[in-house]
């Protein structure tokens, strides 16, 4: 169990290493740079070149690299270009929101889902079942940006009952939950769609397997007939459970803006029209750490689960 | 898409009667840039910044007189009661400083102060120095060389060479307090607790999200102390957004709300405030090849297009439409003999005039543009129609769409990189504050890039004297005559396609009360009141 933990975790670090390379390289061939971005437009070409060479943007990018990862290794991503706050600050803060909120769409996701899925699976071609389908198409089709505008069009104009932007500035829960209500909604359409589909069909799988046959001719509480098709059945679901909160949580990026939610999304939106490279990085390879992280944590979960797995 | 979804907002009724109740005489205004400004004195994102931010927490020596609309703003006394150039040394400009002010921390404005921040935008082995504000301000007060103390409330600015447009680059430069950097000695640490003389303190710093200032009740002008208590400044760079968040009553003031909504807004009862200010639209030639280099197809383009049209069926009537560099009714305006009104039969002679036929010898033209970006209004539907001007007199223009970081990186080095070889123009907007912003840095032969930005490039010997002449007057009067002729000039050399200039739309909440929309990028805030 732990050589695997181990080795897993040995594995991460060239994952890291691969996705921190292309990072640097994606945001570097981009057109534009990092500090035209921030000086004022009416500055000439011989300012900006001055300003940066103070920040060591004028160097060959395989050094450029090399020193920005010496100081990763240090835990040092280095200082926002347009605010200059240390990026590990405005990293922290905006992957606490975005947890918050993937945890709040998963959790409406999940619960639903799950339900939606099973249900539909054990009332094969009824009428629930065709109503959780077109839901799970109606989650994965519509875009999800596009529902967050409906949304803020219908319950912030017209209504007015929420707030159509930000996060909560006043202290206390009834405010958080009043902002956070709407992306919540919308980013949860997609893994409810998600779910929907997976729960039903890895249930409909277990279902027409013999052994649920067996079951039944031996006289097993329909009850007690759930529990084994759920059990069956969990390993597939926890892993696209666990790949639908990594999107979630590195996915928001629309969600975040449409709805100005201070999370990574937006952040790397932000960074992205600012060529702010030091926080694009920073907030990138901190979402590729969480992404290998939650992938180990899903794959020890299944072994927890199905013992079969540890041994292949 | 985009359209039908600001039509949906904006037709959307409320059903519930109001939002929230905020705080009495809060205004809470969304700006269009996508982070807070930077707080620590000389101010980023461009004059937005300055608008909200540096000109409200910080003040310069010479400020803008906003509280007119009726006029161009003028330079009037700020934290300098008066100012003059030594008649024995037409370098040396003495500044009398205002006695009585304190900065929000209790410490005293004087001379140290000045010298202080001249020194962080300028003096880089200062321990006070802040590359970022230098970056950011540093070329506008590019000839000042040195400020001396003469007294505590008296220094002497020295130029590099003798130039009327001192007063103009002065108030570029804000004043910050020394005391409160000594308290935290880091240009960060500043910026999330300035201090400044300005009628608005900072109270509340969240990085990205919000910027919350209180009315500062010790400002030294009785008269512009803010009627209103709080001001709180969200970023939201995205139109719906900003739309959203005025219609459900988040914020009671945004900036730049997209044209498509501004009728349903006024039904609505929401105020649009406009106003003409130093803002074009245009696209910059190049002048050294076909087919911008001969002035008659010039010509034929600035007869070519509909600004009318553009005016009113795309924007609303948020723009006016641009004959010049500057507006009618500027002091630089003058008597240009081109009058640029639509004109396609003229634009078409003029074509011909120049040897260019459909057939034989088409005039073609690929231009830059951007997808968005700030002051470029609406760049892809302006463009197209601008197309279709240019080719229903025969120019073949092709657009070629980039993203605005983009458009500007590509614009300061020049036409004469590998990259921007096939381009035959640009389109962005531009400001035209002082003399050199408006003329020197695109008209002077000496600012050809990459000293700054002539990159058509314009070479014009009379408008060289003329731009040399105006900087040597100190009487304002004078010089405003000098320009307006140096305005005549580059009018009928016509080295850009001028289209519009923008009407600065916002929209404000009925409860908004006592804003003077002035014909300037910056605003007085003291003035509004919230019901």
């Amino acid at each position: 169990m732990w050589v695997y933990v181990g080795r897993r975790l040995l594995l991460a670090i060239p994952t890291l290493l691969g996705a921190s390379v292309i990072v640097f390289a994606m945001v570097h061939l981009a057109p534009g740079d990092p500090i035209a971005a921030v000086m004022p437009a009416e500055s000439s070409q011989a300012e900006i070149e001055a300003t940066k060479r103070a920040y060591g943007f004028d160097r060959p990018l395989p050094v450029q690299y090399l020193v920005w990862l010496a100081r990763v290794a240090q835990g040092d991503l280095g200082k926002s270009i347009a605010t200059r706050r240390p990026v590990v600050l405005d990293v922290r803060d905006a992957f606490a929101n975005s947890l918050v909120l993937a945890l709040s769409s998963s959790l409406v996701a999940f619960a639903l889902g799950g339900a939606l899925g099973l249900l539909a699976a054990f009332r094969q071609g009824r009428v629930v079942d065709k109503l959780a389908s077109a839901i799970a198409v109606v989650g994965v089709s519509v875009p999800h940006y596009w529902a967050g505008i409906i949304l803020i069009i219908v319950f912030s104009v017209q209504l007015n009952w929420l707030p159509a932007m930000g996060a909560a500035n006043d202290p206390g829960l009834v405010p958080y939950l009043r902002h956070i209500a709407l992306p919540t909604v919308a980013l949860a359409l997609i893994p409810l769609g998600v779910i929907t589909r997976v729960v039903r069909s890895a249930a409909l799988d277990i279902l027409n397997q013999e052994f649920v046959v067996a079951l039944r001719a031996k006289g097993l509480a329909a009850r007690r007939v759930f529990t084994h098709v759920v059990k069956n059945a969990a390993p597939q679901i926890l892993t696209v459970l666990g790949l639908q909160f990594g999107f979630q949580l590195g996915g928001s990026v629309l969600v975040e803006a449409v709805f100005s939610w201070p999370g990574t999304g937006y952040l790397l939106n932000l960074a992205i029209f600012q060529r702010d490279i030091p926080v694009l990085q920073g907030v990138i390879l901190v979402l590729a750490t969480f992404f290998v992280l939650l992938n180990l944590a899903v794959d020890l979960a299944q072994t927890l689960i199905d013992p079969r797995i540890a041994r292949h | 898409m985009r359209r039908i979804v600001i039509l949906l907002l904006a037709l959307a009724l409320p059903l519930s009667p109001a939002g929230p109740a905020s705080a009495q005489g809060t205004l809470r205004i969304g700006m269009t840039a996508s982070d807070i400004p930077y707080t620590g004195g000389q101010s980023d994102n461009g004059f937005e910044g300055f608008r909200f931010v540096g000109y409200q927490i910080y003040e310069p020596l010479i400020q803008w007189d906003l509280s007119r609309g009726d006029r161009l703003a003028q330079l009037v006394p700020g934290l300098a009661e008066s100012w003059e150039v030594r008649k024995d040394a037409p370098t040396r400009w003495v500044f009398k400083l205002r006695k009585g002010v304190t900065f929000h921390d209790g410490s005293p404005f004087n001379a140290d102060a000045v010298i202080f921040s001249f020194e962080s935008i300028k003096k880089k082995d200062a321990p006070h120095f802040d590359p970022y504000g230098s970056g950011q301000v540093g070329f506008r007060i590019a000839s000042l060389m040195a400020i001396t103390k003469i007294d505590d409330y008296t220094v002497e600015v020295e130029t590099n060479k003798p130039t009327s447009f001192v007063p103009y680059q002065i108030c570029y430069m804000v004043i910050v307090s020394p005391a409160q950097w000594q308290k935290v000695k880091d240009w960060r640490k500043f910026a999330e607790q300035p201090s400044g003389t300005g009628p608005f303190r900072v109270t509340k710093f969240v990085p990205r999200e919000r910027l919350e200032l209180e009315a500062y009740k010790g400002y030294w002008d009785a008269k512009r102390r803010p009627k209103i208590d709080k001001l709180v400044l969200l970023p939201m760079p995205e139109p719906t957004t900003r739309l959203a968040a005025l219609r459900s009553g988040q914020v009671d003031w945004i900036e730049v709300p997209p044209p498509d909504a501004i009728p349903q807004l006024k039904a609505a009862g929401f105020t649009i405030a406009l106003n003409s200010y130093p803002h074009n639209w245009t696209h910059t030639l190049r002048l050294d090849k076909e087919p911008w280099s001969n002035k008659l197809v010039r010509k034929a383009a600035n007869y070519a297009i509909d600004r009318v049209g553009i005016c009113k069926s795309l924007l609303n009537d948020t723009c006016i439409p641009a004959t010049g560099v500057v507006y009618k009714g500027h002091p630089w305006f003058g008597k240009p003999k081109e009058t640029y009104d639509y004109n396609p039969a003229k634009a078409k002679d003029l074509l011909r005039q120049a040897g260019f036929d459909a057939s034989k010898h088409p005039a073609r033209a690929v231009h830059l543009i951007s997808t968005s970006g700030s002051g470029q209004m609406l760049p892809l539907a302006m463009n197209e129609l601008i197309q279709k001007n240019l080719k229903d007199v025969g120019i073949d223009v092709d657009l070629q769409p980039v993203e605005w970081n983009t458009l500007l990186t590509r614009w300061r080095a020049g036409f004469k990189t590998p990259e921007n070889e096939g381009l035959n123009a640009w389109n962005i907007s531009w400001n035209f504050l002082e003399p050199w912003s408006g003329f020197g840095r695109f008209f002077h032969s000496k600012a050809v890039v990459p000293v700054a930005v002539n990159t058509m490039p314009y070479l014009n010997p009379e408008a060289d004297k003329l731009i040399d002449e105006a900087e040597r007057t100190f009487d304002v009067g004078k010089q405003n005559e000098i320009l307006a002729r140096l305005h005549e000039v580059v009018v009928d050399d016509a080295p850009w396609i001028f289209v519009v200039h923008d009407q600065n739309p916002r929209a404000l909440s009925s409860k908004v009360k006592g804003f003077v929309q002035p014909q300037s990028w910056f605003v007085d805030l003291t003035s509004v009141t919230v019901r």
